[in-house]
């Protein structure tokens, strides 16, 4: 396993699917850069929550405005979204029909609305219990930083239904392909970005 | 546009290759479930104190990363094109803002004795 040599971020297609394979050198190290980016645009806000994170000025803070076990139900759902997107990888590298493909796409696309579901009830319910962002500082970073992300999910959730668009419009052609390989890095990046956020933000605010 | 070569490929070597890269997607999964339920059990049900706590979940979150890029985004050592020193690169940079924003705002805080604690 060690020997293997990557060409690309994200599952190689190899000998299987030549031409695409070829373009992917490019086109994926292209989008990887782009991801890294994204990386430092979040360290930022990170740095920024982690900075005001004692500045609650009398609003709730932390522990009154936490539920953990929303937060690992949102973690679990993110983590099998993720899990289906690598099955979805493989059957467009190794299934001869696109039925198996789309089925995991849609499976994804369900485990990331049920995701931004449970993510909006718990943002809403902050809200009730007063933790609106104008009511201090480290309410302002909080919403900075978590909705951040939850806009990311709904944005690669987006661009997965108009992917599903694209398979029923033009078949698997070498630009889908590819399309999927980025989506594809998208969701994965977005889970590693999430943990960094229940790490920092919920089980730190919650110790 | 349609690749009518892609289906044709040497099926033992293929079919191999087939299970290893699915067999590399449950381990990920079954790693980074057992290094998201350890450290939420510590925080729910532990009583340990709070910078043991920070520092254990710190390097759990670490792990889980790792495993992240390497079984999901399918990182090694041996890439063809620079996208691991890619990762490296933009871990230096995120270490160099971070730490030292929170390294100065921290010393801020401790000099003006502005509230730690909330």
């Amino acid at each position: 396993m060690s020997q293997e040599v990557f060409h690309y971020p994200g599952l190689n297609l190899g000998k299987a699917h030549p031409r695409t394979h070829a373009i992917a050198q490019t086109t994926i190290f292209g989008f990887w850069v782009f991801l890294m980016s994204d990386a430092i645009l979040f360290g930022l806000v990170f740095s920024s929550y982690v900075t005001s994170v004692h500045a609650t000025a009398g609003a709730p803070g932390p522990k009154q405005l936490f539920d953990i076990t929303s937060v690992f139900a949102e973690t679990l759902l993110l983590l099998a979204s993720s899990f289906t997107f690598g099955m979805a990888s493989l059957s467009m590298k190794y299934s001869h029909s696109k039925r198996r493909l789309v089925g995991w796409l849609v499976l994804t696309l369900v485990l990331g609305a049920g995701f931004l579901g449970l993510e909006t009830h718990d943002f809403l319910t902050m809200v009730a219990k007063g933790g609106a962002p104008e009511h201090s500082g480290f309410l302002s970073a909080f919403w900075d930083l978590v909705p951040l992300h939850g806009l990311h999910v709904t944005g690669g959730s987006i661009w997965l239904i108009c992917l599903l668009g694209q398979i029923k419009r033009y078949g698997l052609d070498t630009r889908t392909k590819l399309d999927i390989m980025r989506l594809a890095l998208f969701w994965h990046f977005l889970d590693i970005v999430w943990i960094a956020i229940f790490t920092v933000v919920y089980l730190a605010g919650l110790a | 546009m349609s690749e009518r070569t892609d289906q044709i490929g040497d099926r033992p070597a293929g079919l191999e290759l087939q299970r290893r890269e699915f067999y590399s997607y449950v381990s990920g999964v079954v790693l980074a479930l057992i290094l998201t339920l350890v450290p939420f059990g510590l925080v729910h049900f532990g009583h340990a104190p709070v910078t043991t706590v920070y520092w254990v979940i710190g390097c759990l979150a670490f792990v889980q990363m790792i495993v992240h890029f390497r079984f999901f985004l399918h990182i090694g050592f041996r890439q063809k094109r620079e996208d691991l020193q890619l990762i490296l690169f933009s871990a230096v940079l995120l270490i160099i803002m971070i730490g030292g924003t929170v390294w100065i705002m921290g010393s801020l805080a401790g000099r003006m004795m502005l509230p730690l604690q909330p």
